[in-house]
């Protein structure tokens, strides 16, 4: 009846896992609680998790990375703890199966849940205001893609509670290691699901931005004339049509083969596990571009709007994006030079890995030069910009040694490895979106960020940067590999590993500088209070009021010049004699919840082996789709004259 | 706004004395961490990680040609264009330069033509499956088994096995061939160079040399299961007179102990994940043990097909 769940199956299997549990559990029960204490079910039902609008959509992805980034950053704590005190000692809190399953889950949730997620919920907030639209092409395929998200999320989160182990093979869970020979447990079934069902969402909201950027986009805003973090978002979108299918494909042939015993990642009986590690990469490599080319259009955004000058060289910014973008897909081999593929295939897949420095170093310069001769503001968001040009730099430029075959023999799979990504994607990623977080937070909410409390975050984060991941370059050339719970005491690697884990305290005193920052901004939102248009923004988002309206504009701008807005704001006739017309929007639906609820399912019941529940689960999320396809009465009209009051009152209160 | 209009709190002057702080203190704190460790990557005892060692350096050194622009030119706009500097030019329209830009699309295109001529050549300098001899055309068979976790060196030409514990002549290549009987494991000595993985089934090249006598590490850099960070093993470089010795020394007391190895035995005493082995040596009984080894996840074998 239930497969391979029962009571000795389920329970974590030590302390600290179930430790982490009560804690989860605890939380979640007080959220529960508080819920209907406030009686704010039904509010959070009708305003936030039936909603289409894909600017509640976006900050629902936001707040749960945010949840999860201290999920993550929990994980990385247990890590370096491991690392610098427990390592040596006999009785470790942390068992070697433990930490292999936490490096596993960092890795798994700050790609997937956090990195994604915040991908995602950014998008959704930006992309349609700066083509000037009023939604994305697919509103219900947005909520289900969210949906699927969260289930995905829950998924990873549930394997803690039942089942008690998440997969200790790393976070791209290579056979065999990964296979049910050496991995009999449920871990790596909870990666590949919660993947499974999250990836899939991914792939539905890159056709939907996609299409949504193709189609929606304002009069008179050709291609060329699209704001560029828009253009950052083509070039990573067209990355997640292209990968995301591979990720799926390769996902469910790992998945018969734990399931169904068959043979394709096997290392017997005709199985290639090599050819698992090309497609997880054949997606993989591209998925850190996915990741990186969205922070870089953000930057763009940042710098113009913050050094008051247009964007230097927008055309070759735009460039550099596709080539990256295209580059990308002919470099994945370098994670596995040390297979054995041979000299020219090696120097092939190293040269094509520096061919993208070049562009990612013309868009460096082109920063630069924005800032050449304009009038440099340090508010936080530029500061994040500056602290990434300050450590990225030193991530590119490790990242193309690593792409020199003859070097990635002696420092692949060591610490230096580790911290080079680690240099990129927090340098980059990270950065990246707390500057986004930082320049676009009071367009959402009519109230800007605290200013002090943000610097403080981010020199924190800075500093605690370097400490954390300098140290892990000296020990790649130490010798220290990646992935280590124990090693021997007389190698004198432990002080390093101390600094490291006091560079990653200072990063979390950063991170509790934005949790206050944020309480404290709301709590000060009157005296933090600003305009619609509080940097002198350039790009259409900025031109509509603050908070934006659920319909972004009441009426559709037309757009003759690449910074749309700039343009509006030097013809001073400033025609304020508007008329108004009715609006149509998509309503609310729960449609979105259920189909993230039956993938939920599907996914759980496949873990362990409940196969009715499963069927269960498929013939649900069949009819969802069907009955969503049928629903013909899917919009809702705001009349001319509730458009005009809503806009009288956006626009009054702060004229 | 008024509040940003105050006596700046960062002066060139205060900048810079403050960076020079900044700097030496990390640069002592990194001392005082490093000194006495062995940087085994930075200081090879191998012909291959030597040449790799330069191959680091060198290009680290070239990555400042980048590193230092973007970091003085970084540090310049923004001290030169701050908002509170109202002397500076100030052009909000400018954004676009065709020479400025064909500067920065040249520059790295030329770095980057360089270091892929370099890549190129030292990609086949490099390659792990290029066999190396000596002078007089000599070298060292050692083939490699990864299995949980423990590492076995099987000597076909001294008839000798031995579990986690290599040794090698100075100054003779020694040609690895290496498999697994685990999950994908890495085989790896930092200061002789290369790493390349382990596969069940398959055989990887690896060629490597040590120039200097002494003991080394050896690592598995893949991880392979619950015993992962145990998996190290010994590697010593001994001058070639006292390797013949110990390989002939080591098949005579093992077969004086009767220590044999054939496939039966290596699937009783070593196919069983184990940690924290100690070295066990073996005289080899079956010189195609490594081929056996392999071929047990090979399809033909398995089906039976073709015998």
């Amino acid at each position: 009846m239930l497969g391979k769940l029962s009571w000795e199956t389920a329970l974590p299997q030590d302390i600290v896992t179930l430790g982490g549990v009560i804690m989860g559990g605890l939380g979640l029960l007080a959220v529960i609680a508080a819920m209907t204490y406030y009686k704010k079910w039904g509010w959070l039902w009708r305003h936030w998790l039936t909603s289409l609008d894909p600017k509640k959509i976006g900050i629902m992805y936001i707040a749960v990375s945010a949840l999860m980034l201290l999920r993550g950053l929990a994980d990385a704590a247990m890590l370096r703890a491991q690392q610098a005190v427990f390592a040596n000692m006999a009785d470790s809190p942390v068992s070697a199966d433990l930490f292999q399953q936490v490096f596993s889950a960092h890795g798994t949730i700050m790609i997937f849940f956090v990195a994604m997620g915040i991908i995602f919920g950014v998008i959704n907030l930006i992309m349609p205001l700066q083509i000037g639209a009023r939604d994305v092409a697919f509103p219900l395929l947005n909520a289900i893609s969210f949906w699927l998200f969260f289930a995905g999320m829950a998924l990873m989160n549930v394997s803690l509670a039942i089942g008690g182990e998440f997969s200790t093979a790393g976070w791209l869970a290579y056979p065999p290691l990964s296979g049910l020979e050496y991995s009999p447990g449920p871990g790596v079934d909870y990666w590949i699901w919660s993947l499974q069902v999250s990836g899939i969402g991914s792939l539905l909201s890159g056709v939907n931005f996609l299409v949504t950027i193709f189609t929606m986009r304002r009069k008179g805003m050709t291609l060329m004339k699209m704001p560029i973090f828009t253009w950052s978002v083509v070039a990573s979108m067209l990355l997640v049509v292209f990968v995301f299918p591979i990720l799926t494909v390769t996902l469910t042939l790992l998945s018969l083969d734990r399931t169904l015993e068959t043979h394709f990642f096997t290392s017997d009986m005709g199985g290639n596990p090599m050819m698992y590690v090309n497609l997880i990469w054949a997606w993989g490599h591209p998925e850190v571009y996915i990741l990186i080319l969205p922070a870089f259009g953000i930057f763009s955004e940042v710098v113009a709007a913050l050094c008051g000058k247009r964007l230097f060289g927008y055309v070759s910014m735009v460039w550099a994006l596709m080539a990256i973008s295209v580059l990308s897909f002919t470099v994945w081999l370098h994670h596995f030079f040390t297979m054995g593929g041979g000299a020219n295939v090696n120097a092939f897949f190293g040269i094509m890995t520096m061919i993208i420095a070049i562009p990612t170093g013309v868009k460096v310069f082109n920063w630069l030069f924005t800032m050449y001769r304009g009038r440099v503001r340090f508010d936080t968001p530029m500061l994040w910009f500056m602290g990434f040009v300050v450590t990225f730099t030193i991530g590119g430029v490790t990242g193309v040694m690593l792409a020199v075959p003859g070097i990635d023999f002696q420092v692949h799979n060591t610490l230096f490895l580790v911290a080079h990504f680690h240099n990129v994607i927090i340098g980059g990623v990270v950065f990246g979106m707390f500057a986004g977080y930082a320049y676009w937070f009071p367009k959402f909410t009519g109230f800007r960020l605290h200013e002090g409390l943000g610097k403080a975050a981010f020199w924190s984060w800075l500093i605690g940067f370097v400490l954390a991941f300098g140290p892990l370059y000296i020990l790649g050339f130490m010798g220290a590999v990646r992935r280590l719970d124990s090693y021997d005491p007389s190698l004198g690697w432990q002080g390093l590993f101390i600094v490291a884990g006091i560079g990653l305290l200072i990063i979390l005193l950063g991170v509790f500088f934005q949790v206050v920052q944020l309480a404290y901004s709301i709590w000060k939102r009157k005296e933090l209070a600003v305009g619609p248009d509080p940097w002198n923004g350039r790009t259409l988002e900025w031109a509509t009021p603050t908070p934006v309206p659920e319909y972004n504009f009441a009426t559709l701008p037309t757009v003759h010049e690449r910074d749309a807005f700039w343009e509006q704001k030097q013809e001073k006739d400033k025609a304020k004699k508007l008329s108004y017309e009715a609006i149509h929007l998509p309503k609310n639906t729960g449609y979105g919840v259920y189909v993230g609820a039956a993938s939920f399912v599907i996914g759980f019941a496949v873990i362990w082996h409940i196969w009715w529940l499963a069927l269960v689960g498929v013939a649900a999320t069949v009819i969802l789709v069907i009955m969503s396809s049928l629903w013909e009465d899917s919009e809702k009209e705001l009349s001319a004259k509730e458009v005009e009051s809503i806009e009288t009152k956006l626009w009054g209160q702060k004229a | 706004m008024a509040k940003l209009i105050k006596k700046p709190l960062l002066t060139p002057l205060r900048v810079i004395l403050s960076s020079i702080l900044i700097l030496i203190i990390l640069v002592w704190g990194t001392w005082l961490l490093i000194d006495g460790r062995d940087m085994d990557i930075l200081d090879p005892k191998g012909l291959i990680a030597s040449q790799q060692q330069w191959l680091i350096i060198g290009t680290a050194l070239l990555s400042l040609v980048v590193i230092l622009p973007v970091y003085t030119m970084l540090g310049m706009f923004a001290w030169k264009y701050r908002a509170t500097n109202a002397k500076a030019k100030y052009t909000p329209n400018a954004d676009n330069n065709h020479l400025l830009e064909a500067i920065w699309w040249g520059i790295p295109i030329i770095i980057i033509a360089a270091l892929s001529v370099v890549t190129y050549v030292t990609s086949h300098q490099l390659d792990p499956q290029k066999r190396l001899y000596d002078d007089s055309g000599r070298s060292v068979n050692v083939q490699v088994v990864a299995l949980q976790w423990k590492w076995l060196f099987i000597y076909p030409d001294y008839g000798i096995a031995a579990v986690n514990d290599l040794r090698m002549p100075v100054g003779i290549p020694v040609n690895f061939e290496i498999s697994a009987e685990a999950p994908m494991s890495a085989f790896w000595i930092p200061r002789l160079g290369s790493q390349v993985y382990a596969m069940n089934g398959m055989s990887s090249s690896l060629s490597l040399q040590a120039d200097e006598a002494g003991e080394y590490i050896g690592r598995n850099s893949n991880i392979n299961g619950e015993g992962y960070s145990l998996m190290d093993f010994k590697v010593s470089a001994v001058p070639e007179a006292q390797f013949d010795t110990w390989t002939k020394a080591t098949k005579k007391s093992m077969s004086a102990e009767g220590r044999y190895l054939d496939f039966a035995t290596y699937k009783k005493e070593l196919v069983k994940p184990s940690k924290d082995n100690p070295a066990v040596y073996y005289q080899l009984k079956d010189d195609k043990l490594y081929k056996k080894i392999m071929q047990q996840f090979m399809p033909e074998h398995q089906y039976g097909g073709g015998h």
